[in-house]
């Protein structure tokens, strides 16, 4: 059966995008969150905006239910922020929640009924010992038949690493070196959980050592400390600490507007020219460990729509839950051939600097991962670094014009994608 | 004799208890599907019936994992008890998840994606669910 090629009923801009402080905050809850988000989102208009013009509500969560004991939270979202009684609507799809209510809230101005739209995503997690949280991760897996024989969330990854390693020889060394380069970016994100570099992070250790007179530490660069299974123990082999992203609590928002009335908003808004989405079988049943089918076909769709290539992408966050994750994401974009992404990243293709820019935010693994708000989050880094307002980490010397963002639910069950325009 | 019961995740179980690896197979392409699907995805038949698997496979993707979920912490593992949980496909064709015995969790590095394996059916404890497992030959 053929289809007709897909398109928006009419254009869609963001015009203004804010994130809360990503980490742990024992004293805040995700409508906290979401509140700190969304004030942050209002100083980012550049005209300003009204409350009131906001027609609808779409907020990304994966599990507030089993993270905070709290379902149904869209309509306390709408509430903290002052827009009761207007629709609001939660999203789940595991940690492409975020994306996908991106996605709706496009969808939704494209259909003509609103030209105003909130978008959102919020996940309080640190409430949980690691364990529950473990437990509560998984359930985003196929726990009948992927949980019950003890597959953790980041042992699944893991499998897809060793799949990974044994297809194209790939090394552990490749994955840290991802963890490494993501690390660096968020060394310069003040709003990430982890705004240290690994080689920051190795250092604050000997100093601590010598401080309190223990034996010092000889680690002789960075990837020397990520070998040490003191510093960097295993969670899933081959997938350690530090190829992991962090528990996180966080919120993110953006405004979305209908294309035509964008300059009442913005001087300078961002065009959502490209929206692609699809879904997989649990890891088990796929052909390829690899690769994420889901991934591929929404890039296919969301380039088709802005009839652009993957070259032409100039910068893009991807969905790094783990090292291996990034490897798999920038070759199933079609940035990097099958195979080939670890040594892109290797080679320093991907870094801020390189070629290809990837998670410039220091991604999930630095900038933390709230999960049902990393999707939103990843746009949020994208409006700051096409205006040029990314400070200390704004990639140097490229006048960015097209960006992409790629979230993931689980193992790949799910895969949003966005291209992003700056005109 | 063909298995009568519904092609359902109970069924699988029952079956599983019953030391059967239990695949289902769409009578009209005679795709195979492991978990079991009662809807035929490649020609969307749902005239499926039970095929016992021989249990016979390859790790096809493994880990070793250290942190563990609450099952598996009161099973006795922790980072010093790893266990290794992998991909597995079977000679017929089909990949599963399952628990993979017979493979040193605390050196991950010498275990290979290629290595043969068998299921295998531990005995669970009263109420305790059981799973898909295999050993290394």
């Amino acid at each position: 059966m053929s289809r007709r090629a897909r398109k928006l009923g009419r254009g869609v801009a963001l015009v203004g995008a804010g994130m809360s402080k990503f980490g742990a905050f024992p004293d805040k809850t995700s409508r906290d969150l979401f509140a700190d988000a969304f004030t942050a989102m209002t100083r980012s208009v550049d005209k300003g905006m009204d409350t009131e013009d906001i027609e609808a509500l779409y907020v990304g969560n994966f599990s507030s239910d089993l993270f905070e004991g709290q379902g149904h939270i869209a309509p306390i979202m709408a509430d903290w922020v002052g827009l009761v009684p207007k629709p609001a609507t939660r999203l789940e799809d595991a940690c492409a929640s975020g994306g996908v209510a991106i996605r709706e809230g496009v969808i939704a101005i494209a259909s003509g009924l609103y030209d105003v739209v909130l978008v959102g995503g919020t996940e309080k997690m640190t409430n949980l010992p690691t364990e529950r949280v473990t437990d509560t991760l998984a359930a985003a897996s196929d726990t009948v038949y992927e949980g019950a024989c003890g597959f953790t969330f980041p042992g699944l990854y893991a499998a897809m690493a060793t799949a990974y390693m044994a297809r194209h020889g790939a090394s552990v060394e490749h994955f840290m070196k991802v963890g490494i380069k993501n690390h660096n970016n968020g060394s310069l994100n003040p709003k990430a959980q982890f705004n240290k570099s690994i080689r920051d992070l190795m250092n604050s250790r000997i100093e601590k050592a010598k401080q309190k007179g223990e034996p010092v530490p000889e680690w002789s660069d960075e990837l020397d400390f990520l070998k040490d299974p003191k510093a960097n123990p295993v969670v899933a082999w081959p997938m350690r600490l530090f190829d992991c992203s962090p528990i996180t609590d966080g919120a993110a928002c953006v405004l979305l507007v209908a294309e035509d009335i964008a300059k009442n908003f913005s001087n300078d808004p961002l065009y959502i020219v490209g929206t692609g989405q699809g879904s997989d079988h649990a890891l088990h049943e796929r052909d390829d460990l690899t690769s994420i089918a889901a991934a591929r076909i929404a890039a296919q769709q969301a380039y088709e729509m802005a009839g652009v290539q993957p070259e032409d992408i100039q910068i893009a966050e991807v969905h790094d839950c783990f090292t291996i994750a990034e490897l798999v994401a920038i070759e199933d974009l079609g940035f990097f051939k099958h195979g080939e992404g670890y040594k892109a990243t290797e080679q320093g293709l991907t870094a801020r600097d390189g070629s290809k820019p990837i998670n410039t935010s220091g991604g999930l693994k630095s900038k933390g991962h709230p999960v049902g708000a990393s999707g939103v989050g990843q746009a949020v880094e994208i409006w700051h670094q096409m205006r040029g307002e990314a400070g200390p980490r704004q990639v140097p010397g490229k006048d960015i014009r097209l960006a992409l963002t790629h979230n993931v639910g689980a193992t790949g069950g799910t895969c949003v994608v966005h291209i992003y325009q700056r005109r | 004799m063909a298995e009568e019961r519904e092609v359902n995740s109970a069924s699988f179980y029952q079956f599983l208890t019953e030391k059967k690896l239990m695949a289902s197979r769409c009578k009209k392409c005679q795709a195979l599907y492991l978990p079991p699907h009662p809807i035929c995805t490649k020609c969307h038949g749902s005239d499926m019936e039970w095929v016992e698997m021989k249990g016979n496979g390859k790790l096809a993707a493994f880990t070793a994992i250290a942190v563990g979920t609450t099952c598996t912490i009161e099973e006795g593992h922790d980072r010093n008890n790893p266990y290794v949980a992998g991909i597995v496909e079977l000679d017929e064709g089909p990949k599963i998840s399952g628990r993979i015995s017979g493979l040193d969790a605390r050196k991950p590095e010498t275990i290979k994606v290629g290595t043969p394996l068998t299921a295998e059916f531990p005995e669970q404890e009263e109420g305790k669910g059981c799973y898909v497992a295999f050993k290394a030959q």
